[in-house]
């Protein structure tokens, strides 16, 4: 009875609530779709602007097709060694960092993840502690500097390694994901922890390594303040410390010169800039749509509670 | 070894206390394998987290290189006063709770209201292309994030000035004036992480029941009333917890931002306390102070997390530990 009655309200509505609705879709889309022109647009206008004549760039003559195919930008950025040298070493450093990130990370989401661990409380306090307190600039700079490893490969991609927020997302993902059962059938079968980790969890948990190692990746191929304090070599510095003097403090990788030349090198160094966006971001970008399930389910694993 | 075992074989007589140090004692040992996984992660941890935590204690002290930290003498509170009797106190504090407080009125709601506007849309392709379009940005480095914005905001031949041009509108030199620091270093961050922060709130979104959208309907409301009155207070806890979050990080602001967007001229609106912790600290050579004045920002963050999650429980129930 009341079903209906309500039935017949909704219905008596309709006219209106159609009318009402419609104008919220429209407006939906049309939100939606302004937004997504305002992030796409400058990272259009970067990749046809590397692509232009800069005096058209300078200009504004250009807006949203390229004006003068040119690659001088890109021509010269490669000519420059440091640029190769940078690159290579953040390859380097994104790959072996991320190795040990996940191989320092992963055991231990899983050891405080498991209920028998003697002293479990405590150690969870332990990782969870770093999270709010840290030691600080100074400080941290005077160890590292203790342990030898200023101006080392090993500054970039060991002592920070230990990520406490990863460990806590670890461990709440085994949790959830294995079961408790497992671990005492493998007892009965006479596995011991270390066998039953490495051939039973491993494999178990393809998902939570893609997202940490994913994240972990990202954020080694982006950073560049560790390397600016703890690095001086210039053989040892990422491709962001490199891009820090294009892009920042606008220095040109060229020299300097007089008179006409010089105005042909400020050219060329403003198409230097564009280029080196494009190739030092275009790699994580091209990766990131095929990958971007991991990184959603990550979130979702991190925002799960025990 | 030795001990454990007289003390099992003497077990039946023991106190009661005894036995249960002798079943600690075996489960500490079951334990081992566990804590060789644990190992590596808990030596870079000691090493690189809590050592440089006791070195804290440089703060109350004059550090110098010669003396080592346990040498040098205690001078108490002196580079704390010497902190907030200097005039960069007052900045550094003023523009850190400026862009903060500012990164928190803005950078907050809009993720909310991305996440409420991505799940109206209804069309399978679009939605897709949307999320993917909003969470491009995030994968930007700070410094290409920078560079653009310096390229971007150029005064004499930007994108944007040549875009306020058409109009006749002569752009200002936005990046050399202090008082629109906050807006750029705000505004720039909405636009790079917006979508990627919304994933959270879509997420709780999607759990909510569609019964309740269903009963809804039936009484006639409309999408904006679904809106206010199911989705919104259904992502109250959610929300609570991530402003929980960020409260503790109120005197964290993205450092490497504003230090790659700070020159001369904006200095004394971009000047705050993390980028001044680093000049004193690895640019003039003043350990101590530097120590000190970093403590003064993780104690605060830490008092402040606290205060925040102490009212949330009280007023919502909701809180972190």
């Amino acid at each position: 009875m009341e079903l209906s009655l309500k039935i017949s309200r909704a219905k008596n509505r309709k006219p209106h609530k159609n009318w009402k609705d419609r104008i919220f879709d429209i407006s939906v889309y049309g939100i939606a779709i302004l937004m997504m022109v305002l992030i796409i647009y400058p990272l259009w206008f970067i990749i046809i602007a590397s692509f232009s004549n800069p005096a058209d760039v300078a200009n504004g003559n250009v807006w949203l097709w390229p004006k003068e195919w040119k690659l001088d930008g890109y021509i010269e950025l490669m000519k420059q060694e440091q640029i190769w040298r940078g690159y290579l070493n953040t390859i380097i450093y994104t790959i072996v960092g991320t190795l040990i990130a996940l191989a320092v990370n992963i055991p231990a989401g899983y050891a405080l993840s498991r209920k028998d661990l003697f002293g479990r409380k405590w150690l969870s306090i332990i990782f969870i502690i770093p999270m709010f307190i840290g030691g600080g600039l100074v400080p941290t700079y005077l160890v590292v500097k203790d342990f030898g490893l200023l101006d080392t490969f090993w500054v970039m991609v060991l002592p920070f390694s230990v990520s406490c927020y990863n460990i806590i997302v670890a461990r709440t993902f085994f949790n959830n994901s294995i079961p408790e059962g497992l671990w005492e059938a493998a007892q009965v079968d006479g596995c011991g922890t270390i066998r039953y980790f490495f051939t039973m969890i491993l494999p178990l948990s393809k998902a939570i390594l893609a997202v940490i190692g994913l994240w972990t990746a990202v954020g080694i191929w982006n950073s560049w303040f560790n390397a600016l304090i703890y690095i001086s070599n210039e053989n040892l510095q990422p491709l962001q410390l490199i891009l820090r003097r294009i892009l920042i403090s606008n220095q040109s990788l060229l020299g300097t010169a007089s008179g006409d030349l010089a105005a042909e090198l400020r050219r060329l160094s403003e198409m230097m800039k564009y280029a080196a966006i494009v190739i030092s971001t275009v790699p994580i970008m091209c990766l990131y749509p095929f990958l971007q399930k991991y990184f959603n389910q990550g979130v979702m694993i991190g925002s799960l509670k025990e | 070894m030795k001990n454990i075992v007289t003390q099992q074989n003497i077990a039946p007589t023991v106190l009661p206390s005894q036995t249960k140090r002798t079943k600690r004692m075996k489960q500490f040992k079951k334990s081992g394998p566990l804590y060789v996984l644990l190992l590596p992660s808990l030596i870079l941890l000691v090493c690189f987290t809590y050592i440089p935590m006791y070195g804290l204690v440089m703060a109350f002290k004059d550090y110098s290189p010669a003396l080592g930290i346990l040498e040098s003498p205690w001078v108490g509170f002196k580079h704390f006063i010497q902190y907030f009797h200097s005039y960069q106190f007052d900045l550094t504090l003023k523009n850190t709770l400026v862009i903060s407080l500012y990164s928190v009125l803005v950078g907050f709601p809009l993720p909310i209201a991305l996440a409420l506007l991505c799940n109206q849309i209804r069309i399978g392709m679009f939605k897709k292309v949307f999320q993917v379009t909003t969470y491009l940005p995030h994968f930007i480095s700070t410094m290409v994030m920078c560079g653009m914005i310096l390229i971007f905001l150029s005064p004499s031949n930007g994108l944007v000035a040549n875009f306020l041009g058409l109009f006749g509108i002569e752009m200002p030199n936005v990046l050399s004036d202090p008082s629109l620091f906050s807006s750029v270093y705000v505004w720039s961050d909405v636009w790079q992480h917006v979508g990627w922060d919304s994933i959270i709130f879509l997420a709780a979104l999607s759990a909510i029941d569609p019964t309740y959208y269903e009963a809804a309907t039936m009484d006639g409301a409309s999408k904006m009333q679904k809106i206010l009155h199911i989705d919104l207070p259904l992502l109250i806890p959610t929300a609570m917890i991530l402003l929980i979050l960020r409260a503790g990080s109120l005197l964290s602001v993205g450092f490497e931002k504003v230090l790659l967007l700070q020159n001369p001229l904006n200095l004394t609106g971009s000047e705050i306390i993390s980028t001044y912790v680093y000049k004193v600290g690895l640019q003039n050579f003043q350990y101590s102070l530097s120590t000190a004045i970093g403590l003064f920002n993780t104690v605060v963050n830490l008092a402040i997390l606290l205060l925040v999650n102490w009212i949330s429980k009280k007023l919502t129930k909701t809180s972190l530990l």
